[in-house]
This record gives structure tokens, C-alpha cells and sequence, in this order.
């Protein structure tokens, strides 16, 4: 039997395959070479900078849910979260008295403990993600806003200063965005936990019949999920010098939206963490550049809705024609 | 031939890799029931699919009442009065009875749905099959046989002509087949005509009129529903048995799995045998002898209720597949794609996924020593493939098939679980496949070989265990056992009926 009947390996041109592969940063880049002839103002640092802040907060809650969007789950809970662990930094931190450093630590546990009960829902309680991470949307919202009786609490100035910017071109939300992309990438790329991930996302009773104890992944896939949103959620409080109980509302969409426009499938197996850093750029990008051309922010909502829809379509259409 | 109602002629039906259908004739006559026998594999469903418009023949016709006909759809099925009743019911088990028999097509008063008249004309066709429950019940409640009534009123509903009936009795206890028997008698003589699929040989002369025999997807026979179990037999697995089965025995050595009376209650019973080092053991059987179940249970991936099972000397706990591996067991599942593999995933990855916890340190998995095993056992099994980065998706069936076993021989494991290895898969990596088969005894690990490729099992197995009805019927020396044998065994009834 010939080779070629068995391998069935459409041969195309290897710039075609990488333009198939990175079309979201195809995208990045016409849109920024685009905005930066529609508006003069664009490309200057101090514009590139702010859509580098902008951009920290999602993206950061993003790689998290990229964890749990490649095992084929979803987690809607990270924006309250995000929220609740600022919340309880602050409020440890100043009426409860704590060092600040342990008053960082319990925000960043209550992260992470929100993203487990998550996860016993889902993996022991057979919970679909999306209903117990809904349930859990509205659970941390609600201690955030009883924690903190519905006003914003001071954040200790040691925490502030993760808002700052060091220098004159370096801002730390920056940094922290790029530390925990490259932490996300790792624990993808080279963990067990990562690889079980896609393993399981991709097909989770072959994984289950390979020994991959799934039940035991899916706990660290959200803790971890959860553990970012602390992170993302401490940031955005810097950002403000306060923890806010309304913070991050509706952040855990433009966290989805970022990790679908950076290539992975929500029926899982797939996606990268560099795919969601220029996902959450795209989207970062694009609000800025309309606010520069002075589009108003009705039309905004339409405009980040439709390139959704575009980029998801775009990758639809594509793995249709490979398949 | 006059008075047939439906005719098929010379259906044929390709798919990827397998051909299904090839020449397949069959004549249908008002008022009879027409039996559909063959071997797993002979290309029965696939005809009751072209039939009922689930696929679309490549070759061939089909003709109602004389006049050529196609069947795009289950709607074109409906329209002809072909009515089709597979094993797994077509009931939505959250509505009432009565919705079920009206689905699609309630009856309507001011444009509102017409319960009364729905549960009147529910209570009639209920009336004709024989079956007394209230039609607002919802069937989900309902047991298997009277589900299974439901379904035969829904096709009397829709004024069927003509009834196909996939293994109907495959799921009924003794008494409830003599009431299906009455029940389908009843249609016949109203002149309905049936077909009716069914492995049990003794039900035949019951309930048959005519008898169509299909073989390796043609239709070889057609004869008197009397004639004798053994010609039926021979009919169905005669073929010439062609010397593609390499098998080189290897000296046994020590047991290396150990199962005793292992059960699961309703699913297998006291399952007892064992695998030495250096053997392969065949198990054949018919499609749902809970074959596929007890290979499950003893590799953990299922629990049991009682029983032991013993791999290398150790015993396993039950419910887990990460001792069973542990202990040097694996399991290539019968279901390659939906068990067996990550389909988007790269040839490397699969090959890697049982030794991903052994690849890994403090953490971090060794992705270039995953690669280099992958890449040594790719060229063990002769994978061919565009490279270790080529996703599994695009392989041919052998060669994914190859990719499920390599997994395992890059973790070591040394009692292999292999659960219908070669469906779907051509004639040359099948070879191929069992040239590894001998290897891996010849180097004294253990084979336990789930097949209904009967020349297969025969061919390739040193013992063979026969299941029927979740219990372990009978073992045979493979060098001395015919298919005959086998079948035999495979369908002969289990004293006491099925296990409870």
C-alpha cells in the first residue's frame, strides 16, 4: 500500500500554515498598523503604554481561564473573584490590622479556595463549569460587596505600588502581565498538569483510560484559574490605590473573549498562552484606538462584538476546511 | 417477483476504508417475517440504515410495490410506510406516552394542541398492542419491553407496510418475547411485513417465515425460516479462511493476569481465567455478552461488585485505572477515537500520555525524552506519518490504531488488553498489527484478545473463551476450535436465561 493514501497531509505553503496558525496576530498587527495612520496619537508611548495597563488586568484573568478553557471547561466566575481577593487584601490589610504581606496572602488564597470549590463542583459534584461557575460569580460578588459593606477599602501603599510605573516607561501591571503570561506558558508547555490539561480537554475518557486522574487535574485547572483572577484582581485594586466591591464586573467575558480570539476552542484541547496575550492585546487595542477616533462607546460594544463573532468564524471556517 | 412490497437490489455501500455492503439483495412480501442473519460485521445495520434513510446506498436500487424508489431521509422512510425500530429507542423519555405517539405531528384544535384526542388515539394504538398503562404515564418510567411496545405503536401509528426490528429481543426476558412474538405474529397476519434481526438461532423457526443470510456484507442465501441451526451456521460463517493469521505460539510461562468470579450485577457474572506470559487469549461472543464491560471492569475503568483480579501478583484495587497501568496492564478500547485517543492531539502526544507522570519531575514534564520514546516506538509499529507532529485525526485507521497500542509499549506494559484491535482497519496494517502481537509474546508478555472476527480470534488466539449473555460459557483450544464451535457456543442460551 502506497505511503501517500495512508498520510493524508494537505501540503501547503509554509507561510500559508503560519498565517492559518497566527491569524490573531496577523490581526494585532493590521490593526495596529492601521490605527496608527487613522490617528497621529497612537503610537506614541505614552498611548502604547496605557494600552499596556489597559490590557494587564485581562489578560492576566485570561491566561487563567485559558487553563480551563483548553480542559474544555469554563469559568465565569473570575471577574467576581478577582474582586472578592482585593477585597479581602484590603480589608485585612486596614480595618482587620494584618501585615500587609499576610493580608497579600489570604486575597491570594481566597482566590485560589474560590477556583477549588469550583472545581469540587464540577469534578465530584458533576456540576456542568458553566452553572457552577455561575453559581460562584454571584457567591463572591456578594461576600465582596458583605466584606466590605458596599464601599471601596483602602489598599495598603506596599500593595499600591503594583500600580505604579517604574521609571518613566515601565509599568508594573506590565510587568506582572508578562510574568504570569510566561508562567501560564510554562505550566502549559511543560508541566504535567499542563499537558493533562489538553489531554483532557481534547478527549477526557481517553485521557481517563491513559491514568491521567482527571477529577485531581480539574482541581488544580480552576485553582489555578482562580488563583489568577486574585492576581488580575489585586492589580486592577493597585491600579485604583482601593479595593472596590464592583471591580472586574463583566471581566470574565472579556477574559473568554480573549482566549477565543487567541485561537483556543471552547470544546477544548486547544489553545495557547500566547494566543490569549495578543487576544487580550486585540481587545485592548481596539478600545483604544476607537476612544482615539472619538467613536462612541455604544458603538464601541457593537464594534468588539462583531470582531468576536469574525474571529471565532474565522477559525471555524478554517478547521472546516482541514477536516 | 410479484408481490413483493419492497425490494433491494444489489445495494452497495463504501466507507472509509471498509467496504460494507457489497452486492446485498433482498425481497420483502406483505405478511411475512423476513429474517435478517448474519455475523457481527456482515453489514446487517447498514442495510436496515439504507433502508430506513440514515445513509445513501453507492450502488444498487430499492423498489416499493415494483417502482424504484430513493430514501433520502427518515422522513422519504416515513412517507413510504417503512418504519424502523433500532435498538436504542427513538423515545423522549421526559414526555408522556401519548406525546411520544404524536410526536411531530399532535393533533391540533384552534391551533393548540389536543390532549384529549392525543391521549384517546394513544389509548387506541396502546389498545392494539396489547400494552396497559396510562398514556399520560412518561416513558421514561416505563421498563425496556413496554418501551420497546411503545415504539411498535408508534410505527402503527405512522400505518407502517413495512417494520424492521434491530435484535428486539436482545433486551427482553423469556416471557416478554412471547409476548413481543404474539404482538409481531398480529402485525404479520394484518399484513405488515417484517423484518427482523436476530442472533438467536432457536427464535427463528418461532417467529420467521423467510430467512436472508448475509456474509461479509453480501447476501448469500435466502431460505425456508425451518431450515436446520447448523446449515444456518455454516451459511453465516462459511467463508474460506484465508491464511492471513500469523500466529507463532509462544511457551506459556507464568500467569500474569489473574481473574476470579469477577461480577457486575446485571452486566457479568462470575467471570474466572487467566492470561499466561507468553499467550494470547481470544474472547468471542456476540455484541453485548459483556465482553467489552469485563475488560473494562478488570482495567478499572468501570467498577464490579465482586470478584479479584491479579496482574504480575498484584492485586488491583478496583476502580482504578492508574493501579491496573501501575501493575503492567493496558487497554486498546474497542472505541479507537472516543477512548483510545486525543484526536486533535499529535502523534508524539498520544504516544506519550500513559508515561506523562513518569516523564515528569518536581513537576515539569521531559518533553524531549516523551519524543525520543515516541519516536522509537513510531518506528517500532512503522507509523506512517508525516512526522510526530502530525495530528492523530488525519492517520488512517491502522495507523491510529497503531498509535493506541504504541502508547502502551512505551509504558511497558506487559498484559495488553486488545478489544476488537483490527476493526476498521485494512488488511495490511492488520497483518502488521499481528506480527506485534507475536512479538510482544514471543518477548513474554500477554495478550488477551476481544474479537468478533471469528477467522481472527481463531487465527490468532493459543485458547479461546466464549461469552454469551454475561457469563463465560466455554473455553477451546484455538488450534483445534471451528467457527462452528464458537457460534455454537456464542449463541446457545445460558441456563436460567439472562443474568439478573
Amino acid at each position: 500500500m502506497a505511503v501517500s493514501s495512508n498520510v493524508l497531509v494537505r501540503r501547503r505553503s509554509p507561510v500559508a500554515v503560519w498565517l492559518a496558525e497566527n491569524g490573531a496576530l496577523v490581526a494585532l498587527v493590521v490593526l495596529v498598523v492601521g490605527l496608527s495612520l487613522l490617528s497621529s496619537d497612537f503610537l506614541s508611548v505614552t498611548n502604547l503604554l496605557n494600552v499596556g495597563v489597559q490590557a494587564a488586568v485581562t489578560a492576566i484573568l485570561a491566561f487563567g481561564s485559558t487553563f480551563v478553557i483548553v480542559t474544555g471547561g469554563i469559568d465565569l466566575s473570575v471577574g467576581s473573584v478577582a474582586a472578592l481577593s482585593a477585597i479581602v487584601l484590603a480589608w485585612g490589610a486596614t480595618p482587620a490590622g494584618w501585615p500587609w504581606p499576610v493580608a497579600t496572602v489570604a486575597g491570594l488564597a481566597v482566590g485560589v479556595a474560590c477556583g477549588l470549590v469550583n472545581a469540587v463542583l464540577i469534578a465530584y459534584g458533576k456540576l456542568p463549569p458553566f452553572i457552577a461557575t455561575l453559581a460562584m460569580l454571584g457567591v463572591a460578588r456578594g461576600l465582596a460587596l458583605v466584606i466590605s459593606q458596599g464601599s471601596p477599602i483602602e489598599l495598603p501603599a506596599q500593595v499600591a505600588h503594583l500600580g505604579d510605573t517604574i521609571g518613566r516607561y515601565l509599568p508594573v501591571p506590565v510587568i506582572v502581565m508578562v510574568v504570569m503570561g510566561v508562567v501560564a506558558a510554562v505550566i502549559l508547555n511543560r508541566t504535567y498538569a499542563g499537558r493533562a490539561m489538553y489531554a483532557i480537554g481534547g478527549n477526557e475518557e481517553a485521557a481517563r483510560l491513559s491514568g491521567i486522574k482527571v477529577d485531581r487535574q480539574k482541581l488544580i485547572t480552576y485553582a489555578l484559574s482562580g488563583g489568577f483572577a486574585a492576581v488580575a484582581g489585586i492589580v486592577l485594586a493597585s491600579r485604583l490605590a482601593s479595593a472596590q466591591p464592583q471591580a472586574a464586573t463583566g471581566y470574565e467575558l472579556d477574559a473568554i473573549a480573549a482566549v477565543v480570539i487567541g485561537g483556543a476552542s471552547l470544546s477544548g484541547g486547544k489553545g495557547r498562552a500566547l494566543g490569549t496575550f495578543v487576544g487580550a492585546l486585540i481587545l485592548a487595542v481596539l478600545r483604544n484606538g476607537l476612544n482615539l477616533l472619538s467613536v462612541s462607546a455604544f458603538w464601541q460594544q457593537v464594534v468588539i462584538g462583531v470582531v468576536i463573532a469574525l474571529a471565532v468564524l474565522v477559525d471555524t471556517l478554517r478547521r472546516r476546511e482541514t477536516s | 417477483m410479484t408481490g413483493d412490497i419492497l425490494r433491494a437490489e444489489g445495494l452497495r455501500k463504501q466507507f472509509p476504508g471498509v467496504l460494507a455492503l457489497d452486492g446485498v439483495d433482498l425481497s420483502l412480501r406483505a405478511g411475512e417475517v423476513h429474517v435478517l442473519l448474519g455475523e457481527n460485521g456482515a453489514g446487517k445495520s447498514t442495510l436496515i440504515k439504507i433502508l430506513s434513510g440514515a445513509y445513501h446506498p453507492d450502488g444498487g436500487r430499492v423498489l416499493m410495490d415494483g417502482r424504484p424508489v430513493r430514501i433520502r431521509s427518515a422522513g422519504d422512510a416515513r412517507a413510504l410506510g417503512i418504519a424502523t425500530i433500532y435498538q436504542e429507542f427513538n423515545l423522549v423519555p421526559q414526555l408522556t406516552v401519548a406525546e411520544n405517539l404524536a410526536l411531530g405531528r399532535p393533533p391540533r384544535r384552534f391551533g393548540l394542541v389536543d390532549r384529549a384526542r392525543m391521549e384517546r388515539d394513544a389509548a387506541d394504538l396502546l389498545a392494539r398492542v396489547d400494552v396497559r398503562v396510562d398514556p399520560r404515564t412518561p416513558v421514561g418510567r416505563l421498563g425496556i419491553a413496554r418501551m420497546q411496545m411503545v415504539e411498535i405503536a408508534k410505527a402503527l401509528a405512522l400505518e407502517a407496510r413495512v417494520l424492521i426490528m434491530d435484535e428486539p429481543t436482545a433486551v427482553l426476558t423469556t416471557g416478554e418475547v412471547e409476548k413481543l412474538f404474539a404482538i409481531v405474529r398480529q402485525l404479520r397476519d394484518e399484513g405488515v411485513a417484517i423484518v427482523f434481526i436476530t442472533h438467536h438461532l432457536e427464535e427463528i423457526p418461532q417467529i420467521g417465515d423467510r430467512v436472508t443470510v448475509l456474509r461479509d456484507g453480501r447476501s448469500v442465501a435466502e431460505v425456508p425460516a425451518s431450515t436446520p441451526h447448523d446449515e444456518l451456521v455454516r451459511l453465516m460463517v462459511g467463508r474460506p479462511i484465508d491464511q492471513q493469521y500469523p500466529r507463532r505460539p509462544a511457551r506459556p510461562g507464568e500467569p500474569l493476569l489473574k481473574v476470579r468470579g469477577l461480577t457486575r450485577r446485571g452486566v457479568f457474572a462470575d467471570v474466572s481465567f487467566e492470561v499466561r506470559a507468553g499467550e494470547v487469549v481470544g474472547v468471542a461472543g456476540l455484541v453485548g455478552a459483556g465482553r467489552t464491560e469485563v475488560a473494562r471492569a478488570l482495567f478499572g475503568a468501570d467498577h464490579y461488585d465482586a470478584g479479584e483480579v491479579t496482574v504480575n501478583g498484584r492485586r488491583l484495587p478496583p476502580g482504578d485505572v492508574h493501579a491496573a497501568m501501575e501493575a503492567g496492564l493496558g487497554l486498546v478500547p474497542e472505541d479507537r477515537k472516543g477512548q483510545g485517543l486525543v484526536l486533535g492531539a499529535a502523534v508524539a502526544e498520544n504516544l506519550g500520555l500513559v508515561t506523562l507522570r513518569d516523564a515528569t519531575r518536581a513537576g515539569f514534564v521531559d518533553r524531549r525524552g516523551q519524543r525520543t520514546a515516541a519516536a522509537k516506538v513510531a518506528d517500532q509499529l512503522g507509523i506512517r506519518m508525516a512526522g510526530l507532529d502530525q495530528e492523530v485525526r488525519t492517520l488512517s485507521g491502522g495507523n491510529q490504531q497503531k498509535v493506541v497500542i504504541g502508547k502502551w509499549l512505551v509504558a511497558g506494559a506487559r498484559v495488553l488488553i486488545l478489544d476488537e484491535p483490527t476493526r476498521g482497519v485494512d488488511v495490511g496494517a492488520r497483518v502488521e498489527i499481528y506480527q506485534l502481537v507475536n512479538e510482544l509474546t514471543a518477548a513474554g508478555d500477554a495478550v488477551l484478545m476481544i474479537s468478533s472476527d471469528l477467522p481472527e480470534v481463531l487465527g490468532m488466539s493459543d485458547r479461546i473463551l466464549v461469552m454469551a449473555r454475561g457469563r463465560l460459557v466455554g473455553e477451546l483450544p484455538a488450534a483445534r476450535a471451528t467457527q462452528d464451535d464458537v457460534m455454537a457456543m456464542a449463541v446457545a442460551e445460558v441456563e436460567g436465561g439472562r443474568v439478573q
